[in-house]
């Protein structure tokens, strides 16, 4: 069982953490869920469509990241993900 | 001369006491207050109801009082500034009756002018002596200048002090013991952690510094800092890295202020002692370095709320004001800012000085990021009014600073000093950009509270928690 987390829990930014699934599945908890929930959606489809993850959880706790932000951390994640893919303890990257 | 109890029941038996009477109660204690729990909840035992309350400010600690609403045994508020669970009951529309938001400086005019009735004040006092004066610089719950108090002493029909601290005699009491009725004796009042916040400090953010550093790029090139200038901030991150940028540019020009005026830290207080300033006016201390000073400074003077900030008091302080550094939880098109409410009508606070300040100063700056959590502070129309765009002079963010189209000789100014000018539309337009467009949706809620303008007129409504779909 892999499992990467990376970012943290300061304003304006997020935290990502991956996991194997039979199919992808999003969860977003965000401290601005009503007003831009959709878009932080959107960017993670977006990501993980370029880097043709399917099978996969991923679990974001937003505090308010940007795009971008969130664009790097879930990048961040899926390079430490794929580097995991072998190993088999959990891998934690903050900051 | 007035009655010492030793307890606050008796105190109580002996104070004419009814249903819908109005009371009122300080701030200068804020989250480390236990008088307002404590006198409400003997009031309240004794079968009080429809009170009409008049704290300066709501704090966190307050959180009893949101239950005292629902319950009906406080029915009208007035005040200047709500934060935590209190603000939550009154967003249900838990309050049966008014809620009135006041300015400092319009609280203390309608003390004066009789708009605020009250029938008894009940003054935390972190020092009392055996004549009834009072001082805030002594005692286990020390908290400095008394300022917001000082219009309820005046006022009020029945002055009960409060206190923990007793001494034989004090030398310079804030409080003449000659217009109060009682003291009581109680164990404590309050939580020391909880009233001075301790030093806050300068903010490390680099966007926080970049802000600092343009509003005082902005006072320079207005031609506000010179001999004998004047000026006014808060106690946030960003308003202290600005103070010392300010100190900075003093010493490099070897110019003195006048006076720092409203809430003092220990910042301003060092500002006093190394000669920098030549008059601390304090209506409020924020940390223990702030207090000491008052205690010990021949030229940190407590002062009211009245002669801070009274727009029908002709000798306020602030009415030669010459900067003042703002922040803003919203700013709109029109400059308007709001400091009341957050974008789903919550209230977060309230203006406190904020609308009294902005209106005297002669260069009011506001100082906000453009984004706060992604949430842009820019928008078209802010959600709650605190202080109009015509007090509002110049906003400074980190991706450009906006001047009002009103102060064109500022304009200019800037612009030949260099500054990064921007109009509104396009501040909202780079908010966006970052952000993306933020989802908006139609809800007002119910009407639960009025704003007050410094004069008492009714600037804007306050409704009911928006629900958020």
């Amino acid at each position: 069982m892999k499992k990467v987390t990376v970012g943290t829990l300061e304003s304006s930014d997020c935290q990502i953490t991956l996991s194997p699934a039979t199919h992808r599945h999003v969860v977003i908890d965000s401290v601005v869920q009503a007003v831009f929930g959709e878009a932080i959606e959107a960017v993670i489809h977006r990501v993980l469509d370029q880097a043709g993850l399917d099978s996969v959880r991923v679990d974001v706790i937003d505090k308010g990241a940007l795009d971008y932000a969130i664009e790097a951390r879930l990048k961040t994640a899926i390079k430490y993900y794929e580097e995991a893919a072998d190993e088999k303890e959990l891998s934690i990257h903050t900051g | 001369m007035p009655v010492f109890y030793k307890t606050l029941d008796a105190c109580l038996d002996a104070l004419p006491l009814q249903s819908g009477m109005a009371c009122s109660f300080h701030h200068h204690l804020r989250n480390g207050d236990g008088v307002l729990n404590q006198v409400c909840a003997a009031l309240e035992a004794r079968g009080m109801r429809d009170l009409h309350l008049y704290p300066s400010s709501i704090f966190p600690v307050h959180a009893p009082l949101a239950d005292m609403i629902r319950r009906g045994t406080v029915s009208h508020l007035t005040t200047s500034y709500i934060n935590g669970p209190v603000a939550e009951a009154l967003g249900e529309g838990a309050l049966k009756g008014t809620l009135r938001m006041q300015t400092h400086g319009g609280r203390a005019r309608a003390f004066k002018e009789g708009d605020n009735q009250v029938d008894i004040a009940f003054i935390a006092a972190p020092a009392v002596d055996r004549d009834g004066h009072a001082s805030g610089t002594l005692g286990p719950t020390a908290c400095g200048s008394l300022g917001y108090a000082l219009s309820d002493v005046a006022h009020a029909r029945i002055k009960v002090l409060v206190t923990d601290h007793l001494v034989d005699t004090l030398d310079t009491p804030q409080i003449d013991g000659a217009a109060i009725d009682a003291v009581v004796v109680c164990e404590s009042l309050g939580d020391p952690r909880g009233i001075l916040s301790g030093t806050t400090a300068p903010t490390r953010d680099p966007i926080g510094v970049k802000i600092a550093r343009q509003a005082i790029e902005v006072m320079d090139a207005a031609g506000m800092i010179y001999e004998g200038f004047s000026y006014q901030s808060g106690a946030g991150g960003i308003s202290l890295r600005a103070t010392q940028l300010l100190e900075q540019s003093m010493v490099t020009r070897g110019v003195q202020a006048s006076f720092f005026s409203g809430g003092i830290t220990g910042m301003h207080a060092r500002m006093l002692a190394a000669g920098r300033v030549q008059k601390l006016y304090d209506v409020q201390c924020f940390d223990l370095e702030a207090v000491k000073s008052l205690a010990s400074h021949p030229d940190h003077h407590a002062i009211s709320a009245d002669a801070y900030a009274n727009p029908a008091n002709p000798e306020r302080i602030i009415k030669n004001l010459g900067t003042v550094i703002l922040g803003a939880t919203e700013v709109d098109l029109a400059f308007n800012v709001n400091v009341t409410t957050d974008s789903y009508n919550t209230i977060i606070g309230g203006s406190g000085g904020h609308a009294d300040t902005a209106e005297d100063a002669a260069l009011t700056l506001i100082v906000t990021p453009l984004l706060k959590a992604r949430i842009p502070i820019v928008r078209e129309q802010v959600t709650t009014m605190t202080t109009a765009g015509a007090h509002i002079d110049v906003i400074v963010t980190e991706r450009g600073i906006a001047v009002n189209p009103r102060r064109k000789d500022l304009m200019s100014k800037l612009q030949a000093a260099g500054c990064d000018l921007v109009d509104l539309p396009s501040l909202l337009a780079r908010a966006h950009a970052l952000s993306g467009p933020p989802k908006t949706w139609e809800s007002k809620g119910r009407k639960i509270g009025i704003v007050e303008g410094r004069r008492g007129e009714i600037i804007d409504t306050l409704f009911g928690k928006v629900a958020i779909p």
